[in-house]
């Protein structure tokens, strides 16, 4: 099940390993049998770490959703509650231990699993509610670093962009710090440290202290890899906002694929074969798990969207001449062979099914007249068009109404590629916002404008120009089907992250110091001493590896883009890609609203 | 050199004892210690002591609970205000356990302070404690009892505290003369005699055990000992014989009649690890007594009262005046020092001793040696024997033979030396009389050094445990930092010192050693009531942890701190900071942000009350943007609530966008536009609006009235957009020729007029806007209008 794990340069089973062991310690602490009440945010990273099967040999037989009330009816020993430390939580949890019947027998023991930290304050609210001492075990399980895929880390902190650039509040750093010690830990410690923001500074810093402060912290494994790469996201602004033009980036942009899985309109999916039974079509939405494992997703996954048909097409020929053989089979052996095949070939042909469908879904959308347009104008917005007036489609859209995320994300995009908008134009913006969306989005507008994606001039100088032309963020001939640089991903601007990361690793960073005094937040450099005798020494020809942690997010394209850094060939490095959260631009525009309940009185 | 050997006693052929003086005691003990409750520590630990415990002469007088170092110099002293004491003991952390009759154990540290207590049991309330004993096993240290019922209880680990109770013991009466806990194969059983019989308790059962080739004349037991590693048992009979095997009870050693049938006071075990001979002491009032597999044994007198306490290697004995160790001389020492020896270590020493005296004899002990080729030998015996040494004379004289023989060795490995000259330098020191740690070599070995620096630190002799430190050069980290960190845990606890200067003190000595969490050191700060020191630690310059600084997050009006998982001491302080931050100041935070507040006001006075004084706090912020808005807000509001009221429809909370078009969808077409004037809305902003909401509600007629009001700022496309987008191509086709030419391809294919598009756009000679059109084109129904754009299509490309 862990393949698409360890396919990668470094080996990330292990990571996950390590996590499976801390959890099965834990559920042997209690002993007997078990049942699970879940967080269900938590279901889907958890569902990264250990399938179900694992939980039953742990006599793990039962699993709930936490919910208030009485907790359902099972005749097990424990009941563990797998929690984020989040105050609302523990109000459920105390209800449903006052429920529980005092009076069956034989009583059921309580647990919590704080994930990721235990919560000082959580545990002062329940022994407030006078439940603290119900609870036998209670425990932390540090899920900090969570392996997506052979080349990808994900913490799945939905709120960690907006707790450091509007809260001020660096937990998840300080979480991201121990998932980088929990990481040199297993695959030694990574000699050099490069950064770029305040966060990365800060990162670094709790790392070098931690180390610092934890006792016999010299590790003696051969460092896996050469090089940490911290990049804050209020760096690239820009990035996350443009519309994803790669196969994955374009799922993630219209379906959202969360924790790997992505849920589909299922009526492309309908089984076929069945003549008229046109009435019994799926309801349900189709779920689809996404990684590397499958091995046509891993060649599509990274491509630019006008890339894939070709390749769907290909590959459909060639399925279809495989299973020609049979007729070409004579002898028995022949037949043995081909008969011995067939699993792999169904499943490949399954695959291309799933695959096909999901191109055309994509296609309806990227075809229509309105995807268009938008992506002219970021286009234009981000090869320095037109980007100090008013823009005209935006007005449009707002007359019309269009989703509020998407204006914001226009808007937000004009003004990072105009290093601020004119007071005169933004204030336009905003009071055409306020007045169709409502007044209350004065929130949200500034939470964009404390985040810094959505400001006035100062100072009368845009900066965007001189970065775009100094770094090449924006490529004229950009070729989609054979790319040969990564601007493919956006077809034709170049994510500014990776172009970082690329430029860091040659000619070094040295070469463009006047374009990172320009972007927000230091850059620096660390080294950590190693013991001479795992000082590495380089075979001609291997390939460093680097680690890039995103702080506040990535997404889809970025990841495509780094991966096609990693496959050059005079390339030299290979990239292990982490972060706080995968994001897409309506995600984080999400995660900055400011959220409107009815206030409770 | 004749007189070195004059303490050494012999027990059998090979082996030799000797009794040699650690300290003198200075205690100035009133009493006899067979008045006080006694109880010393393992490894050269300290002493406790409760006088007047068993003489209650004046019931109302406290006994004192002393404690002092293995030298007699008094730790600390409380008097005794708990309930009767039973048992005192030791830990392997060298904390006091004090078990009292009502099964109560109290702990206290080397200083006589209170750490926590615990209970053997309720059973224990009834029926007391007759007798206890602390005893230490891999599991750390544990407690048994025997309680007045005749029952045995014990907890293997006090740390991790699971009482056991053993089974009875059937036919006991009256509490057993003797017994003992043993720990075989990691399960820990209580032995005892009844009588002439031995009974096993274990977890479940009771088994009664003999004692193999015991003779039959032995008589019942009085006393048993198990040796310091639980490997060896003696046994005392009435007939004042000793038998002597191991504990398992599989295996005799030997046996001896030691003539004296009154039981011993005390009798424990002094043998060394390898060593040949097992010998066991026995004590009674004025008589020491050792005996081994010999026919013969040795005895001293004791002058005064004595108390033994067994070792790894030997016996401590304590008395009112001195304090002396008993051991086996151990091989390397006896090789070298016994009379004639002609061992390579005794010869190499003479040598030595000649050379000094410039005398050629040195050449000739060392040739002796030298033709045997013992000389790595003699060196090796010269280093080993040094370790056993006391007096730091005979350690020198012995290392100085070892450095002269390495002279005339090529590569001889140096470490061995350097090695046992620093483990002295250390057992010197701690040998001292102000310390008080008599550790022999074998124990310090066996302690290793992390421990023993940890006893150092918990009688808080920081700078020595510095300096031995520093001098063994051990990595900061294990060593320095981590004994700085306790330093400053302790310092933290001075109540008698301003935070100012504890804070201070602490970031002077530390500064960024390695290897400190300041966090811990914070914790303990705040668990002793300081507060401020603990931010004070916290707010370290590298330490930087968020939220400190940070008052609560302003935009959650309830004071309820937001619930991040941070650090647990950085949290503490957090707690602590809202808990002094007042309502007062936490909603002055508010003021600051009155959006925030305004947003929980629902009831629209309220609200409008509430964004009123947001409109207020924005002027002064100087913020007219979001002051205008808020204006606008209030405005809207208002008018909300007065349309709500008179038009019977639910408005309020709708956007202003949201507001018109409900407005016209309703047909209020005047009060619409009296919105649009009144809020100033864009007039593109304000056509889209209306013309979407006229198609939604159908009224085309309206929408014509509209288009020629005026002309129309965003043109007449949208116009056919949204009619054909409500599927009323019909009205769509009114507005199609008003577009302007370079849309009209577009607004004629929208509305499905082929022919129209085509002559458009060949109108135009725009190539790519005929293709867009022969896109549309099907063959069976449009082949005139393709044809048609075909030919123009070619016209155009020769041109």
């Amino acid at each position: 099940m862990a393949a698409h794990l360890s396919s990668g340069r470094v080996n990330l089973t292990a990571l996950r390993e390590a996590g499976r062991r801390e959890l099965r310690e834990f559920l042997d602490k209690c002993a007997g049998s078990k049942a699970i009440v879940w967080d269900e945010y938590l279901t889907g990273p958890f569902g990264l770490i250990a399938q179900y099967s694992l939980l039953k040999e742990h006599e793990v037989e039962k699993m709930f959703t936490l919910k208030p009330g009485r907790l359902p009816p099972a005749d097990v020993k424990n009941i563990i509650f797998f929690v984020r430390p989040k105050l609302e939580l523990m109000d459920i949890i105390t209800d449903n231990v006052l429920r529980e019947d005092r009076g069956r027998s034989p009583q059921r023991d309580f647990h919590i699993l704080f994930v990721p930290r235990r919560s000082l304050l959580c545990e002062q609210w329940l022994k407030e509610q006078g439940v603290l001492g119900s609870f036998i075990h209670r425990e932390q399980y540090s899920l900090d670093l969570i392996p997506f895929d052979g080349d990808l880390l994900s913490m799945e902190s939905e709120s960690a962009f907006k707790e450091c650039y509007l809260e001020s509040d660096q937990t998840s750093l300080y979480h991201a710090a121990k998932g980088l010690m929990t990481l040199q830990a297993l695959y030694g410690t990574i000699p050099q440290i490069f950064g770029k923001g305040d966060c990365a500074r800060h990162v670094a810093n709790m790392m070098i202290r931690m180390k610092r402060e934890f006792p016999g912290s010299q590790n003696s494994i051969f460092p896996v890899f050469d090089t940490l790469l911290l990049l804050d996201r209020n760096v690239d602004l820009l990035t996350p906002l443009a519309t994803q033009l790669t196969y994955e980036g374009l799922i993630d942009e219209i379906y959202g694929i969360q924790n790997t899985y992505v849920k589909l309109p299922p009526e492309k999916f309908a089984p076929k074969k069945q003549g008229e039974g046109g009435k019994d079509l799926p309801t349900e939405p189709k779920k689809l798990q996404l990684n590397s494992a499958e091995e046509l997703y891993a060649e599509i996954r990274d491509k630019n969207f006008n890339a894939v048909g070709s390749v769907l097409s290909k590959k459909a020929k060639i399925i279809s001449a495989a299973f020609e053989e049979r007729h070409h089979a004579k002898t028995v052996g022949e037949i043995k062979q081909f008969v011995s095949q067939l699993p792999h070939m169904q499943a490949a042909r399954s695959s291309l099914a799933n695959h096909t469908s999901i191109a055309e879904l994509i296609k309806d959308i990227t075809t229509s007249e309105d995807f268009f347009d938008n992506l002219t104008v970021e286009q234009e917005f981000m090869s320095g068009i037109d980007t100090d007036k008013v823009n005209n489609y935006i007005e449009d859209c707002i007359a019309q109404k269009h989703p509020l995320i998407k204006i914001l994300r226009l808007v937000c995009l004009q003004s990072v590629c105009n290093s601020g908008l004119k007071q005169k134009v933004l204030d336009h913006y905003k009071r055409e916002i306020l007045q169709t969306y409502g007044y209350e989005h004065i929130l949200t507008l500034n939470n964009l404008e404390k985040a810094g994606l959505l400001k006035a001039q100062t100072g009368g100088r845009n900066n965007y120009p001189t970065i775009r032309k100094t770094l090449r963020l924006w490529m004229d001939d950009v070729n989609e089907q054979n790319p040969n640089d990564i601007s493919y991903v956006y077809s034709g601007y170049a994510p500014l992250s990776v172009r970082l990361a690329q430029l860091l690793a040659r000619p070094g960073w040295r070469s463009i110091e006047e374009v990172l005094k320009m972007l927000p937040g230091p850059h620096f450099e660390e080294r950590q001493q190693l013991p001479t005798g795992l000082q590495k020494k380089r075979q001609q020809g291997e390939n460093r590896v680097t680690l890039v942690f995103f702080l506040g997010g990535v997404t889809y394209a970025e990841i495509a883009a780094l991966r096609f850094l990693s496959q050059m060939e005079d390339g030299g490095t290979e990239y292990i890609i982490a972060t706080t959260k995968l994001i897409n631009g309506t995600t984080w525009i999400k995660s900055l609203m400011e959220k409107l309940e009815p206030a409770p009185f | 050199m004749d007189c070195y050997t004059a303490n050494w006693n012999p027990l059998g052929e090979e082996t030799f004892y000797r009794k040699l003086e650690l300290y003198s005691m200075e205690w100035g003990l009133r009493e006899d210690l067979r008045d006080c409750v006694v109880a010393a520590a393992p490894y050269g630990g300290p002493i406790a002591l409760l006088r007047n415990s068993r003489r209650d002469k004046t019931p109302s007088a406290r006994p004192l609970l002393e404690i002092y170092s293995a030298s007699g110099l008094l730790l600390a002293s409380v008097p005794w205000k708990s309930g009767r004491l039973v048992h005192l003991g030791w830990t392997a952390g060298e904390d006091l356990l004090c078990i009292q009759e009502d099964g109560t154990v109290l702990v206290y540290n080397l200083f006589c302070e209170f750490k926590r207590h615990f209970s053997m049991g309720n059973e224990v309330l009834q029926n007391h404690v007759l007798e206890a004993q602390v005893f230490h096993t891999e599991f750390g240290t544990g407690v048994a009892i025997l309680t007045g019922a005749l029952r045995f209880s014990l907890a293997t680990n006090i740390d991790d505290l699971k009482l056991r109770r053993l089974p009875e013991v059937p036919g006991l009466q009256k509490p057993p003369p003797c017994w003992a806990v043993l720990s075989q194969d990691r399960v820990t059983v209580v032995l005892l005699a009844v009588g002439q019989e031995l009974f096993l308790l274990d977890n479940t059962s009771c088994s009664v055990v003999s004692p193999p080739g015991l003779s039959p004349s032995a008589g019942p037991f009085l006393h048993m000992a198990v040796s310091f590693t639980h490997r060896h048992l003696a046994l005392f009979c009435d007939s004042g014989t000793v038998w002597m095997g191991t504990a398992s009870l599989k295996e005799k050693f030997c046996e001896f009649n030691t003539g004296i049938r009154s039981p011993p006071k005390q009798m424990v075990w002094c043998t060394r690890p390898r060593s040949r001979q097992r010998a066991v002491v026995l004590a009674w009032e004025r008589q020491l007594m050792v005996v081994g597999n010999s026919s013969e044994c040795i005895r001293f007198v004791l002058d005064e009262d004595s108390h033994l306490v067994p070792e790894l290697d030997g016996v401590r004995i304590l008395s009112r005046s001195s304090h002396e160790f008993l051991h086996e001389i151990p091989e390397a020492s006896q090789e070298i020092f016994r009379i004639a020896s002609m061992a390579p270590g005794a010869l190499l020493l003479e040598a030595q001793k000649e050379y000094e005296k410039e005398s050629q004899k040195a050449d000739e002990y060392l040739r002796e040696i030298r033709e045997q080729q013992l000389l790595p030998e003699a060196v090796g015996q010269c280093i080993e024997a040094a370790g056993y040494e006391h007096e730091p004379e005979t350690q020198k004289s012995l290392l100085r033979a070892a450095s002269f023989g390495k002279c005339f060795l090529d590569r001889f490995p140096p470490e061995g030396f350097v090695r046992m000259c620093q483990d002295l330098r250390v057992l010197n020191a701690i040998r001292d009389y102000q310390i008080g740690i008599p550790l022999t070599f074998t124990q310090y070995k066996q302690l290793t050094i992390e421990v023993l620096l940890d006893r150092l630190v918990l009688r808080r002799l920081y700078p020595l445990a510095i300096r031995i430190c520093e001098f063994l050069r051990l990595p900061e980290i294990q060593g320095v930092s981590r004994i700085l960190a306790h330093w400053a845990c302790y310092k933290v606890q001075q109540k008698d010192k301003s935070d100012e200067e504890v804070a201070q003190a602490i970031n002077q000595k530390l500064g960024d050693t390695a290897g400190i969490s300041y966090s811990d050191i914070a914790t303990r700060a705040y668990d002793c009531g300081r507060a401020e020191l603990a931010i004070k630690m916290q707010k370290k310059p590298t330490t930087n942890y968020p939220n400190l600084s940070v008052p609560p997050n302003p935009t959650v009006p309830v004071p309820v701190p937001v619930p991040v998982p941070v650090p647990v001491p950085v949290y503490t302080v957090v707690l602590h900071l809202k808990n002094e931050l007042n309502r007062g100041s936490f909603f002055m935070t508010l003021q600051n942000q009155p959006v925030a507040l305004s947003l929980y006001r629902q009831r629209i006075e309220g609200r409008v009350a509430a964004l009123q004084n947001a409109l207020d706090e924005f002027y002064k912020a100087k913020n007219d943007f979001a002051a205008k808005a808020t204006e606008e807000q209030i405005k809207l509001l208002r008018l909300q609530r007065h349309l709500q009221e008179e038009l019977d429809k639910p408005y309020l909370d709708l956007s202003l966008h949201d507001t018109v078009h409900t407005l016209i969808l309703d047909g209020h077409h005047k009060r619409a536009e009296q919105l649009y004037r009144d809020f100033r809305i864009p007039d593109k902003r304000y056509w889209w609006l209306k013309i979407n909401a006229l198609a939604t509600r159908g009224d085309w007629e309206e929408m014509e009235k509209f288009s020629k009001s005026k002309k129309s700022p965003i043109g007449y496309l949208p116009f056919v957009e949204v009619a054909v987008k409500h599927h009323n191509r019909y009205e769509a086709k009114k507005y199609a020729p008003r577009v302007p030419p370079e849309q009209r391809v577009k607004a004629f294919v929208l509305v499905g007029d082929l022919e129209q598009a085509a002559e458009a756009a060949i109108e135009r000679k725009n190539e790519a806007e005929m293709s867009l059109v022969l896109a549309r084109c099907s063959a069976a129904t449009d082949g005139a209008v393709a044809e048609k754009l075909n030919r123009a299509r070619a016209q155009l490309l020769k041109k």
